[in-house]
């Protein structure tokens, strides 16, 4: 055999092999994604009915529990939230809901890039407006009268060469559908001096009961800091360091937060803060939570964690908001929690 | 003192004696080298395109989780170039090392199924660009060593559009596997990394090696072309066998790989490309103003560099001819006119429709006119035991220009805004391309 042929024949064999354990993966993977769409003996009971947002004593959230509802917006009693899980049709990556309104950020693979949207909701689910989305989906709040929303998305650049990674967030005002693109273009004032950068990113809007106030997360020069915003006056005030992803506790008094425990890592415990005293409560969370808390009421929060051992999948924990207390399984197999 | 040959102007002038007949096409090792890097850049962009996707949803990663990664990237890349082209020129073996490039990228996709820490993540992102790093130069080397000097600029061409190729279609491929395998991510970083041995298995096979190459070089000597050696007079003079020199000839030095400094026309045109990269602002940059001032949808933005690539790649090989025809210094410095005419159309910003073609479009000429055409630049100056090296020195003071002026146009940004600053580049733009345009210009009739 010549050496040529030899060569030939060595290729030959390695695309075959190669091309067969790629035709494997994907056939794995995509059997993975059937049987997750069908439901599994041991699972939560979920079945399909009318969900409505402006139902009371019930706590909704995206389902991900295998089955064909899997990351179908569902809901469960406030009370019995281990209870069997009703089901809508709606689909989504995040989503949240208050009084009557809802978002959920929605993203799907097409042929060149993902398509993300964000849709508003009426109470019945139904979809008031979409939104195209620059990025994908992160975070998404509705304030408590129903009447703002807001949603961040993570913007990813290109290549590996030019790493390029921000995020955007933006306020929707119901009433007059009115959209802020981007918070960027509000006024800020750091440290009680004005101040300006390109690097300036937000994200995790959490919104106060008066229809003007809210909290959110900026970050600018490698610091994240709280600020304190008024969407009628566009500008923010930094209140805090180190505090990501906030979250405002019904009676407006604090919010619960991710903090950074150890710099440069993905390492985050979740803390309350005093707006008044500035004062930082730890939680009984000893896992790293990379979430936005969501408040219950005024004594407990709750967030997603990672289900051990079972990659892309969430379950809902609870802890009590004052430090005590233990983290407590809400709703396995979840994400997104949002009580009406 | 170093003594440069001349074979250079010969061999452009047989070739330009050879341009009647039918248009001759590249070296085999060319289309070798671009089908590896081709397979490669499949491999490697399906990776990027899902990669932010499954950090978010599948790892659950917050967005500045992420920023973090950015900083593990500066820096590793422009270092293990220079590296990568020295070692290589070290062992005179370009395949060896190119090959533990590819190689060490292709072990990185496989690794990024078992990675769930930002850390380690940080860590298997940095490994792979080492591997791209590492491979960078002795690949050109390959490149350059292989055509002869009248066509340095059509092979780079040939090989930077078969490289776009690949880059255009990876993405292509991963969101195949994710519309057929919800949340296939593993699906997807294991058909990366066949795809990416696929790559090193054409590499192995098809590349030729040291022994074969030397063998070709023996062959050219003996055809009475002169290899293009440069050699410490002291070193020559003596002439000590050193072990780890198979083909008899000592092995290259760091010192010698320093000394191509002294090569004056390898410092201004390495000057020149540091000169013109300090204002060459980034490409995020430049789809962040477009997308700013020609007011595009946010959701078309991760679509403008198709726009960039698709044109590099139509452009890629006509431009290299035509910058062996009329000269690769006025190509590289007319690409570079390209760009000032972007920035200039970006300043402008007239409320036309054609205003993101138009820019895209020169964007992708500043890419097809500069960046096959500057390695091809170099095959006339560096000698070739140095030749990766050579490659690396001018590929990194590039690369750390651009860096500085990504730091720098994004301060500028911040204290002026996104027009006063971009004002700023272009004029910069300009007085450096006008120095370079004095210190490149063609003397004694070299390219």
């Amino acid at each position: 055999m010549t050496p040529i042929r030899r060569r030939l024949l060595v290729l030959v064999t390695a695309v075959v092999l190669l091309a067969g354990v790629g035709t494997g993966m994907v056939l794995h993977a995509a059997d993975r994604a059937d049987r997750a769409n069908r439901p599994q003996s041991g699972g939560p009971a979920v079945s399909t009915g009318r969900l409505t947002l402006d139902q009371k004593n019930r706590l909704t959230f995206i389902n991900a529990a295998a089955g064909p509802h899997r990351t179908a917006v569902a809901s469960v009693p406030s009370a019995d939230p281990k209870g069997g899980r009703t089901a809508s049709d709606l689909k989504c990556a995040r989503f949240y809901a208050a009084a009557g309104t809802g978002i959920c950020l929605q993203s799907n693979p097409g042929v060149l890039k993902q398509s993300n949207r964000a849709l508003l909701l009426d109470a019945d689910l139904r979809t008031r407006h979409t939104y195209a989305l620059a990025g994908t989906p992160s975070r998404a709040r509705v304030s408590p009268s129903g009447r703002f929303v807001a949603w961040t998305v993570f913007v990813s650049g290109e290549s590996y060469s030019s790493a390029f990674f921000s995020t955007r967030t933006s306020v929707l005002d119901t009433r007059t559908m009115k959209l802020t693109p981007s918070l960027e273009t509000f006024s800020i004032v750091l440290d009680g001096t004005s101040y300006r950068a390109s690097d300036v990113n937000f994200w995790g809007v959490t919104f106060a009961s008066d229809d003007d106030t809210f909290y959110a997360t900026l970050n600018t020069a490698n610091k994240t800091y709280l600020v304190r915003g008024s969407l009628s006056r566009r500008t923010v005030t930094t209140l805090a360091e180190n505090v990501e992803c906030p979250s405002l506790s019904p009676d407006g008094t604090r919010v619960a937060f991710k903090k950074r425990v150890l710099s440069r890592t993905d390492l985050w415990h979740e803390y309350v803060l005093d707006l008044r005293t500035l004062k930082e409560t730890a939680l009984a969370e000893r896992h790293s939570v990379d979430d936005q808390a969501t408040w219950l009421d005024n004594r407990t929060v709750a967030y997603a964690l990672p289900t051990d051992g079972k990659v892309g999948s969430s379950d809902l924990w609870s802890v009590p908001a004052d430090g005590t207390g233990i983290p407590r399984l809400l709703i396995s197999g979840a994400s997104s929690p949002a009580p009406l | 003192m170093y003594l440069t040959d001349r074979t250079a102007p010969a061999g452009a002038g047989t070739d330009r004696g050879r341009r009647r007949g039918p248009r001759p096409g590249v070296a085999p090792v060319v289309l070798v080298l671009g089908t590896v890097s081709l397979i490669t850049d499949i491999s490697s962009e399906m990776v990027t395109a899902v990669l932010p996707l499954y950090l978010v949803t599948t790892l659950g990663f917050s967005p500045l989780a992420f920023g973090t990664l950015d900083g593990v990237y500066n820096g590793v890349g422009a270092l293990v170039q220079l590296t990568g082209g020295h070692l290589a020129d070290r062992i005179r073996n370009h395949k060896l090392l190119a090959g533990l490039g590819y190689g060490l990228s292709a072990l990185c996709k496989p690794l990024l199924l078992l990675v769930s820490s930002i850390g380690a993540l940080g860590t298997v992102l940095a490994l792979d660009r080492t591997g791209k790093g590492l491979r960078t130069a002795p690949r050109d080397a390959m490149i350059s060593l292989s055509t002869p000097s009248g066509k340095q600029g059509r092979a780079f061409g040939v090989h930077r559009a078969m490289d776009t190729t690949g880059a255009m279609l990876g993405p292509l491929a991963a969101f195949l596997i994710l519309s057929a395998a919800a949340d296939g991510y593993d699906a997807v970083f294991g058909v990366s990394a066949c795809v990416a041995v696929l790559g090193v298995v054409v590499l192995v096979l098809f590349v030729p090696g040291r022994r074969r190459a030397a063998r070709a070089d023996r062959a050219s000597e003996a055809e009475g072309r002169q290899p293009g050696v440069v050699r410490e007079a002291g070193a020559a003079d003596t002439g000590v066998p050193e072990a780890g020199a198979a083909d008899g000839k000592p092995p290259v030095r760091i010192r010698e790989a320093f000394a191509l400094l002294r090569l004056p026309r390898l410092r201004a045109l390495a000057g020149c490309a540091a000169l013109l990269g300090l204002t060459t602002v980034s490409d995020a940059f430049v789809y962040l103003l477009l997308q700013r001032r020609a007011g595009i949808g946010e959701q078309w933005f991760t679509l403008l560099p198709l726009g960039t690539a698709l044109v590099f790649l139509l452009l890629a090989v006509p431009l290299g001819a035509l910058a062996d025809r009329v000269g690769r210094h006025t190509v590289f410095l007319s690409g570079h006119g390209a760009l000032l005419t972007g920035y200039a159309l970006l300043l402008w910003a007239p409320a036309t429709p054609a205003l993101p073609f138009l820019v895209l479009a020169l964007h992708g000429v500043f890419y097809a006119a500069t960046d096959g055409v500057l390695p091809a630049a170099l095959a006339d100056i560096v000698p070739e035991e140095l030749r990766a090296s050579g490659l690396a020195i001018v590929g990194t003071s590039q690369a750390l220009a651009r860096f500085c002026c990504s730091l720098a146009f994004g301060a500028a940004w911040t204290v002026w805004g996104d027009g006063p600053a971009l004002a700023a580049s272009a004029v910069g733009l300009l007085c450096c391309a006008a120095v370079a345009g004095r210190v490149l210009r063609p003397a004694d009739g070299n390219r």
